[in-house]
C-alpha cells in the first residue's frame, strides 16, 4: 500500500493524521510503534522521525514526520478526494491558516500539559501536579473566550466550512472531554456547540474506532 | 505599484521580526507601525479588533487581515511566488511537503525552549523580572536535543528542508538571534559544526541583517 502511518493508537498527534486520512476516505496501512518497548527511540524509527515521536508518514517514496505537516500535504495531494479540508482561495486559506497557527501556538501547548497531568500520569500511577493543571485550565479558558468570540462570528474557526483549523483540534478535544476540563467547554455555548458537532462527524467516529 | 503592507509591532519581537524578514526576501514592500508595548498598546480595544490575543504582529495589506508570524509568512510567500527568493515556500507539492514539515518541528519542538531562554535570558533583566534557574536548566536541555537532531539534518542537507533557503529556516532566525547575540548563548550553536555552518549561513543574509539593523536603531 502507498500510503503508511506508523505510529501508535492512544497518541494525539497519530489520531491527527488518521481523521485527516478517514475525512479524506483514503486507504493506508498503520504500522504499530512500540511505545512500551522504546521502539520510537530505536534507530530504524529515528530514521522516519529523528525527534523519535509518533507518528511517521510514507505515500510511495515521501516520507514525513510532524502531524501537522503530514495533515497539509494529505489535503493538497488529494484535494479530490472525500471532504475539503483547505480553501483553494488565497485570502480564505489564509484566514484558515491563522487558525491552524492558534491552535498549534495556544491550544496545543495549554491541553498537552492538561492531557498529561489528568490523563497521562493517572495512567501510569504518577502523582499529578495540580498546580501545573490549574495554570493550563487558566490558560485554556483564556484561549477558549477568544475561540467563543470567533465562532459566534464564523460556523468554524477557519470559515465557513470544516478544515484542518478545526479537525487539529480533535484528538486533545477527545482527551479532554473526558475529565473535569470539559466545564470549560460546555460554559461557552458557540465552543460547546462547535466542540460537540466536530466530535460527532462520522469521519472522526470512524479514526477512533480502533482506539480505546 | 504596490501599496505597501502594514505590519504591526516592534522590529525587537521575535515573530514581528520573523514577519519582517521574510518580507524582505520576498521584495515586498512594506510599512511598520509601532506598537508600544510598555504603554499596554497591543491591549487595546482597536487593537484586539485585528489581533484578539493581544499579541504582535498583526498584518494587513490591501485585501486582507492577518495574525500569527507563520500564518503571515506562508501568506506572503504563497501570494508573492515569483518575487524575491522563489523557491522560499516550495515550487511543488512534494517540496513543500517538507518545508512545512520543518516549519513544524521550529514551531513544536525549537519555539517552545528558545522562546522561554530568550525570555529568561534576554527579555527578563531587561524588564527587571527575576529570572528562573530551574527553568533556564531545563529548556537548555530540551534545545540542546533538538540541536542534536539539526546537527544530524543539516550533515545531510545545506539547509533544514533541502538544498535551498526556505521559511523552515528562515522561521529560525529571531530566536536564535537573541541567544546567539544576546544571551551569551552561541556556544550551544557553534560547538556544532553543521548547526554554527547553517546558522552563520542564514544569519549573514541581507534581509536578516536588515532586520537586525531595525531591531537595534534607536527606539523612534
Amino acid at each position: 500500500m502507498a500510503i503508511k502511518l506508523y505510529g501508535a493508537p492512544g497518541s494525539t498527534a497519530t489520531l491527527r493524521v488518521r481523521a485527516c486520512l478517514a475525512e479524506k476516505d483514503l486507504d493506508y496501512e498503520f504500522v504499530n510503534v512500540d511505545m512500551g518497548a522504546k521502539e520510537h527511540k530505536k534507530p530504524e524509527f529515528l530514521s522516519r522521525n529523528p525527534f523519535g515521536q509518533v507518528p511517521a508518514f510514507e505515500d510511495g517514496d515521501l516520507k514525513l514526520f510532524e502531524s501537522r505537516a503530514i495533515t497539509q500535504y494529505i489535503a493538497h495531494a488529494y484535494a479530490d478526494k472525500g471532504n475539503d479540508l483547505i480553501i483553494k482561495d488565497v485570502k480564505k486559506m489564509a484566514i484558515q491558516s491563522v487558525w491552524m497557527e492558534v491552535e498549534s501556538q495556544k491550544y496545543e501547548p495549554a491541553t498537552s500539559k492538561l492531557i498529561w497531568e489528568l490523563c497521562l500520569k493517572p495512567m501510569w500511577g504518577m502523582p499529578v501536579d495540580e498546580a501545573v493543571a490549574e495554570e493550563n485550565e487558566k490558560k485554556l479558558e483564556d484561549v477558549l473566550d477568544i475561540y467563543e468570540s470567533r465562532l459566534s462570528e464564523s460556523k468554524y474557526l477557519g470559515g465557513d466550512g470544516f478544515t484542518l483549523a478545526d479537525l487539529h483540534h480533535l484528538p486533545n478535544l477527545k482527551y479532554l472531554m473526558g475529565t473535569k476540563v470539559k466545564k470549560v467547554f460546555d460554559a461557552r455555548p458557540h465552543v460547546s456547540a462547535w466542540a460537540s458537532e466536530i466530535l460527532s462527524r462520522p469521519a472522526w467516529v470512524k479514526a477512533t474506532a480502533t482506539v480505546a | 505599484m504596490a501599496t505597501p503592507v502594514t505590519v504591526y509591532g516592534p522590529p525587537l519581537s521575535t515573530a514581528v521580526s520573523r514577519v519582517l524578514v521574510c518580507l524582505l526576501e520576498k521584495d515586498v514592500p512594506f510599512q511598520l507601525v509601532p506598537i508600544s508595548m510598555a504603554k499596554g498598546e497591543h491591549k487595546k480595544p482597536d487593537y484586539l479588533k485585528i489581533q484578539p490575543f493581544g499579541q504582535v504582529p498583526a498584518f494587513q495589506d490591501d485585501e486582507i487581515t492577518l495574525f500569527e508570524s507563520r500564518a503571515i509568512c506562508r501568506y506572503i510567500a504563497e501570494k508573492n511566488p515569483s518575487k524575491g527568493t522563489m523557491g522560499l515556500f516550495g515550487t511543488n507539492p512534494l517540496v513543500k511537503a517538507s518545508i512545512d514539515q520543518w516549519l513544524e518541528a521550529e514551531s513544536q519542538s525549537f519555539n517552545p525552549p528558545s522562546s522561554i531562554l530568550a525570555f529568561q535570558l534576554v527579555f527578563a533583566p531587561r524588564m527587571k523580572l527575576k529570572q528562573d534557574e530551574a527553568l533556564i536548566k531545563q529548556n537548555e536541555a530540551k534545545l540542546v536535543k533538538v540541536l542534536d537532531v539539526y546537527e544530524n539534518r543539516l550533515g545531510e542537507s545545506r539547509y533544514l528542508a533541502g538544498d535551498e533557503f526556505t521559511l523552515a529556516d528562515l522561521s529560525h532566525l529571531p530566536n536564535t538571534q537573541y541567544l546567539v547575540e544576546k544571551a551569551n548563548r552561541a556556544e550551544l550553536f557553534t560547538s556544532r559544526k553543521n548547526v554554527g555552518r547553517w546558522w552563520d549561513e542564514i544569519s549573514s543574509r541581507p534581509s536578516w541583517k536588515k532586520v537586525v539593523e531595525m531591531q537595534n536603531a534607536p527606539p523612534q
